[in-house]
């Protein structure tokens, strides 16, 4: 589970949000502080999670910080599913 | 002792001829803004002082002294020259915040080119427009941006060359294409200065307009005397300051406080390019030894929502003054930085159009939190009765924030628009597009906009430009675009949408509309919320009515419905 996460999270941040794809991303790639996604792409990667995975993170829980890296929004993804049961 | 002194002493004797002097400047002579930065300050013996620190996301830093950045701008300038630019060319910086951005602002400055800096995070079709109005010659940006400009080159015919400054060689150059590495380039010592006097145009910066597209704001090279002189009294620079401004020169305080004011004071500037993190940026203060600090209240409310257990972590005492721009800055956020900073930050109220600060506070005056203070010395500013378009004879009232239009760096007109700059006037006052009160001391105190356009963390995006984007969407038949409250950029997008036959509502849907609106304008303009409805409110004659809508996201009264279809 964790990985195929990982990797749909990488390739949705791949397709929609890098402008140059000669650099590939890694699972530890910084996104916000990195500056591929910013604070206001940050909503719509919010939503494609919650809509693929069927869960809510309350904006609280959307900061910069949780969603600097794949494997730190893997990590946020879960935890979340796992709430759901 | 602060740089303004006294601040009413200084209204009783304004001129801006105190900036022509410090700046050694009297009318008539060249006025150049990309020499006034670099060559002036090298000439005062300071050229092995530091002018910029930079440093980007994965930590690579760079240092630039004062003949550094002189050279680089010489080289770029003449580079430039050598592909055939000439003064009044618009040349248009599409860059991330990376040391290119800064000095090929100054280069094309220096051969009396025009700058037209564009933010980086614009789509394809933000670009277009933009750049189709301005008829731009040249466009400089990086491997990563240029596949945007690629995309609507062939509607471009004016754009000549697209310089990549970090072209690696793996991919070939395409149409039009070249390129050229500051780091590889040989330094250029002399460049023959552009000598361009106070009316010549310097910068061209883009802005939202309520019912047209976006309109490109002129500036000239005189309006350097108001930025050197705001930023010495209202933001306090001084010769020995670490400074940094965090916005991005895309915008117009990257421009004006971000590059001109700065570097024609001759301060060490320090540029952060990455991401907002509450514990990078203080980490950032903390390693440069920041000393003053220009801000914005979006930021600042994201670092007062990290909390203040964060702060403590690191050595934050080397900073003695703060400022703010690009959307009111709330009284909650003047007195969290006076209790966790031991400072207020320093309200300041300015537009493209104005090109510097014309309200504010002032270092040695009473911060009001929550006020914009008063008008920069030599600067009229007033409330205006928006039925009779005359001052206001009593404080309290709200009306139109409207000023003499009389400063060095005013803009001169609309790109391509005269009519819309003629439009800005009533009465013979400029009209901002903003409503204030004036207290009884003479504090302004800011109550909106005047219009629809939405100002979301400091940027202004305009409804109209995102339904017209909405409505290239397959799916959508109509919208209506509104702002919507935010706790953290004062406003977001918000999207009322109809569907066209055939397309059904849904999570997917709201996404893909989203994305859309993202790639094709910016992340700024993307809604943040699209609610999908069977039908907007309209006039009878078919005008739809955003008013009704904007008054239900902020729980206000919904007014006068007499004119609405179906009501």
């Amino acid at each position: 589970m964790a990985d195929e996460l990982k990797d749909i999270v990488l390739n949705y941040v791949t397709k929609e949000y890098l402008e140059d794809d000669s650099e590939p991303l890694t699972y530890d790639t910084p996104l916000i502080s990195g500056g591929i996604v910013d604070s206001f792409s940050m909503v719509s990667l919010k939503r494609f999670l919650e809509n693929k995975y069927a869960i809510a993170i309350p904006d609280a829980e959307a900061t910069p910080e949780a969603f600097d890296s794949v494997n730190k929004i893997a990590a946020l993804v879960q935890r979340f599913a796992a709430k759901k049961g | 002792m602060s740089n303004i002194g006294s601040y009413d002493e200084r209204v009783k004797d304004f001129s801006w001829a105190i900036a022509e002097k410090e700046l050694g400047w009297k009318p008539g002579d060249v006025i150049n803004i990309g020499w006034y930065c670099t060559d002036r300050i090298c000439e005062q013996g300071k050229g092995s002082k530091v002018a910029l620190h930079w440093e980007g996301h994965t930590g690579a830093e760079k240092i630039y002294t004062y003949n550094d950045i002189r050279l680089a701008a010489n080289t770029i300038g003449a580079f430039l020259r050598g592909l055939g630019l000439k003064d009044g060319e618009r040349v248009c910086l599409f860059l991330d915040r990376i040391p290119e951005l800064y000095l090929g602002f100054l280069g094309i400055l220096k051969i009396g080119a025009i700058a037209q800096p564009l933010f980086s995070a614009f789509g394809d079709e933000s670009l277009f427009v933009r750049l189709s109005n301005a008829e731009t010659s040249a466009v400089i940006t990086q491997k990563k941006h240029a596949p945007k400009v690629r995309k609507i080159l062939d509607k471009l015919p004016h754009i000549r060359h697209i310089i990549i400054v970090d072209h690696d060689g793996v991919a070939p150059l395409k149409n039009r294409e070249v390129a050229f590495s500051l780091e590889k380039a040989a330094p250029v010592e002399h460049l023959d200065i552009h000598p361009t006097t106070a009316e010549s145009p310097s910068v061209l910066h883009y802005t939202s307009g309520t019912t047209g597209m976006p309109k490109g704001v002129k500036h000239v090279h005189y309006s350097l005397i108001s930025q050197y002189l705001t930023a010495r009294w209202a933001l306090d620079l001084r010769d020995d300051d670490i400074y940094w401004c965090t916005a991005d020169p895309g915008w117009v305080t990257g421009t004006s406080y971000g590059i001109i004011a700065p570097f024609a004071i001759g301060v060490t500037q320090c540029v952060l390019d990455a991401g907002f993190s509450a514990e990078a940026w203080y980490k950032w203060i903390e390693k440069r030894r920041v000393t003053m600090w220009y801000s914005a209240p979006t930021a600042i409310r994201s670092l007062m929502k990290a909390g203040d257990e964060i702060i403590k972590k690191f050595d934050l005492s080397s900073l003695r003054h703060l400022a703010s721009v690009g959307e009111p800055l709330n009284s909650e956020a003047v007195v969290w930085s006076q209790k966790v900073l031991g400072m207020p930050f320093y309200d300041t109220y300015w537009q493209t159009e104005t090109g510097s600060i014309v309200i504010s506070n002032y270092p040695g005056m009473e911060v009001r939190p929550g006020s914009m203070g008063k008008p920069f010395p030599g600067i009229t500013g007033t409330v205006l009765d928006p039925v009779k378009n005359e001052p206001y004879t009593t404080h309290g009232k709200i009306g139109l924030v409207a000023l003499k239009f009389d400063w060095p760096s005013r803009m001169r007109t609309y790109w391509n628009n005269e009519e819309a700059f003629q439009k800005k006037f009533r009465n013979g006052w400029y009209i901002t597009g903003d409503r204030s009160k004036l207290d009884k001391d003479g504090y302004f105190w800011f109550a909106g906009r005047d219009d629809d356009i939405i100002n979301t963390a400091g940027h202004l995006v305009s409804p109209f430009e995102v339904e017209s984007a909405l409505l290239e969407h397959p799916a959508v038949a109509e919208s209506a675009v509104v702002s919507k409250p935010d706790p953290i950029n004062l406003e977001v997008v918000k999207a009322f949408v109809t569907l066209k036959p055939g397309f059904t509502a849904s999570k997917d849907l709201d996404l893909e509309i989203m994305n859309f609106i993202r790639k094709k304008l910016s992340s700024l303009a993307m809604p943040q919320e699209i609610e999908f409805v069977p039908s907007l409110p309209k006039t009878r004659s078919g005008k739809i009515m955003r008013r009704i809508l904007h008054a239900k996201e902020w729980g206000e009264e919904i007014g006068d419905t007499s004119t609405l279809e179906n009501d």
